[in-house]
């Protein structure tokens, strides 16, 4: 049996195909604005590596907040609903998913089915998202890789203030101003992401294993302030960015085209009471 | 200019301005405010709670420089030195750092205190939107604090979103407002509120093709919509004024006034002499004011003591 997980979120489109259970194409990259066209893109290149055409796929199911724009899917399930069966079958002992991607961050509590038992997610603020370390990295003037890697060589914690991305990215070059060294600014950086998201994942609970999966996850640098933050320490299982195609595509292969699951909705409260 | 340079579309002028009208050295109290913002500083100069100078001028990197600046600005038209303050309060995000200050007092009491001045007294609440913050604070008829709300932790609704948008859409920031109105039908608002994500909507909107003025009505309508959750909170009572730089946006001002059922008061003097005379009216110099009337009220109570030195 040949199926398809599609993963298109925000920003990029994350392709999966299964056969026979056994994983045979990945594709991925970047949405731009034309979303359900790059879709069809990266699902036709995932295709021809797997040397396999439409048709030959029995179902394909989407994920990802763009997910419903898919036209050639047979079904749509949330992110949550993806993740769950993706980290089951790369991490089957996970009971917490945290998934931060570029504009979102979510916390997953999954039974040992791989079936969503509770969620929160951010996708209102920028803070606690990749966004917020793209935006950084870009305040530091060096690539994200190069900021992961820098930070994990500081010993000294600086708090940041800010958290809100625009006011962050002030705050990052007044940093640099007051002559505060890069690597110590760039795990200032990853601890304010990592407090943001433990501050979501804190409402669904943090029960063992916690598994840790979207684009941030590959930031060895985000991972270890997260680490530090919960005091305990993440799976991240390889290539995290796939893990929601990945599970779109096993619910392909459940049969499941369609799933509803309800979130807590986390909007920072910004309102401040004064006298 | 030769060269071609960057323009910097967020960059809006510095300003500033003395009061022919007064005789400086014939007064009694010179008080003097110096609001060092989070993006812009202010030095207001009073005679006697007159209004004599003032400056509006951008934050450097630097409280006391930014201070200092402000000061200078203000003194460039008039023969006063710093050494002719009898009083000298400073306000604002970087008040403890003024260096010419007697004292601090925070933002929220100066600018109730400078928008009962600006306003009049029937004015019960104000919205300060500044460049890094926002707040919605209810005060007595004599500009006295009652409460307030505050947002300063995110960028939405406040100066800095307005700047980022202008720099994103390559629109002066002061003709956004104007530019907002020249549409043919209100487009819906923008409907991300996180500042980072509005941006990436305005450019899917702009490869859209969606006309530019269009863009501009709908970032103006969200940034009113951000600014009425702490309008609601704290409940309006009439008279309302806006303070700040984007009282100066009247693509926000507007929206804001018809999300909230009530009209803000012209921008201009609620004092009949100050405006027949026509003096300049700058939204952004009432914490400045507020704070150099604390300063005159104060020694002419005899509660502070003049630290003139010339």
């Amino acid at each position: 049996m040949t199926v398809a997980g599609i993963d298109l979120g925000g920003r990029n489109v994350h392709v999966v195909i299964l056969k026979d259970d056994k994983v045979v194409a990945k594709a991925a990259g970047a949405t731009g604005i034309q979303k359900a066209e790059a879709a069809g893109k990266f699902y036709d290149e995932a295709l021809q590596q797997a040397g396999l055409k439409r048709g030959d796929v029995e179902a394909v199911v989407a994920t990802g907040s763009s997910g419903p724009r898919v036209t050639f899917a047979n079904g749509y399930i949330p992110d949550a609903a993806a993740d769950a069966r993706g980290v089951n079958r790369l991490a089957p002992s996970a009971r917490t998913i945290i998934d931060v991607g570029g504009e979102e961050g979510r916390a997953i509590k999954i039974n040992a089915e791989g079936r969503v038992q509770d969620f929160a997610v951010n996708e209102k603020c920028a803070a606690g998202t990749g966004t917020f370390v793209d935006t950084m990295a870009r305040a530091l003037e060096m690539p994200v890789e190069e900021m992961a890697k820098i930070s994990l060589q500081s010993t000294t914690s600086i708090p940041m203030n800010a958290q809100c991305a625009v006011f962050g990215e002030s705050e990052v070059v007044s940093l640099i101003h007051q002559k505060i060294k890069k690597l110590d600014i760039a795990r200032a950086v990853h601890d304010a992401i990592a407090g943001r998201v433990a501050s979501v994942t804190r409402i669904v609970g943090l029960e063992k294993d916690i598994a840790m999966i979207g684009g941030v996850a590959m930031n060895a640098g985000f991972v270890a302030s997260l680490n530090r933050e919960l005091g305990m320490d993440v799976i991240v299982p390889d290539d995290p960015d796939y893990v929601g195609a990945l599970g779109a595509a096993v619910a392909a292969s459940q049969g499941v085209l369609g799933e509803e699951v309800k979130a807590k909705v986390v909007e920072k409260e910004t309102i401040e009471e004064g006298k | 200019m030769a060269e071609a340079k960057t323009v910097e579309f967020w960059r809006w002028p510095e300003t500033n301005w003395v009061n022919p009208g007064i005789d400086w050295k014939s007064g009694k109290f010179v008080t003097v405010g110096v609001d060092v913002g989070s993006v812009s500083s202010q030095a207001v100069v009073m005679v006697d709670g007159k209004l004599y100078a003032y400056s509006n001028t951008r934050t450097g990197s630097d409280s006391p420089d930014s201070a200092w600046k402000a000061v200078n600005l203000a003194l460039t038209d008039s023969d006063m030195t710093v050494d002719n303050f009898d009083y000298c309060i400073g306000t604002g995000y970087g008040r403890v750092n003024v260096p010419m200050a007697q004292q601090a007092i925070t933002e929220i009491a100066c600018h109730a205190r400078g928008a009962n001045f600006m306003y009049g007294p029937e004015v019960k609440t104000v919205l300060d939107m500044g460049g890094q913050d926002c707040k919605a604070i209810r005060c007595d008829d004599r500009g006295k604090v009652l409460k307030f709300m505050m947002n300063d932790k995110c960028a939405a609704g406040t100066g800095r979103g307005m700047e980022v948008f202008a720099d994103l859409i390559q629109v002066p920031v002061w003709e956004i407002g104007t530019r907002s109105f020249q549409i043919e039908k209100e487009p819906p608002a923008i409907s991300s509120t996180c500042v980072v994500f509005a941006k990436t909507e305005v450019v899917s909107l702009l490869q859209e093709g969606v006309p530019e003025n269009d863009i501009m009505a709908a970032y103006c309508a969200a940034m009113a919509h951000r600014v009425v959750e702490l309008l609601n909170r704290l409940g309006v009572e009439e008279k309302f004024a806006i303070t700040g730089g984007i009282a100066k946006n009247m693509g926000v001002v507007k929206r804001l006034e018809e999300e909230v059922k009530t009209q803000s008061p012209e921008a201009n003097w609620y004092d009949p002499e100050m405006r027949d005379k026509g003096l300049p009216f700058d939204t952004q110099i009432a914490g400045g004011i507020g704070a150099a009337l604390f300063g005159f009220a104060m020694l002419e109570r005899g509660k502070a003591k003049s630290a003139r030195k010339a």
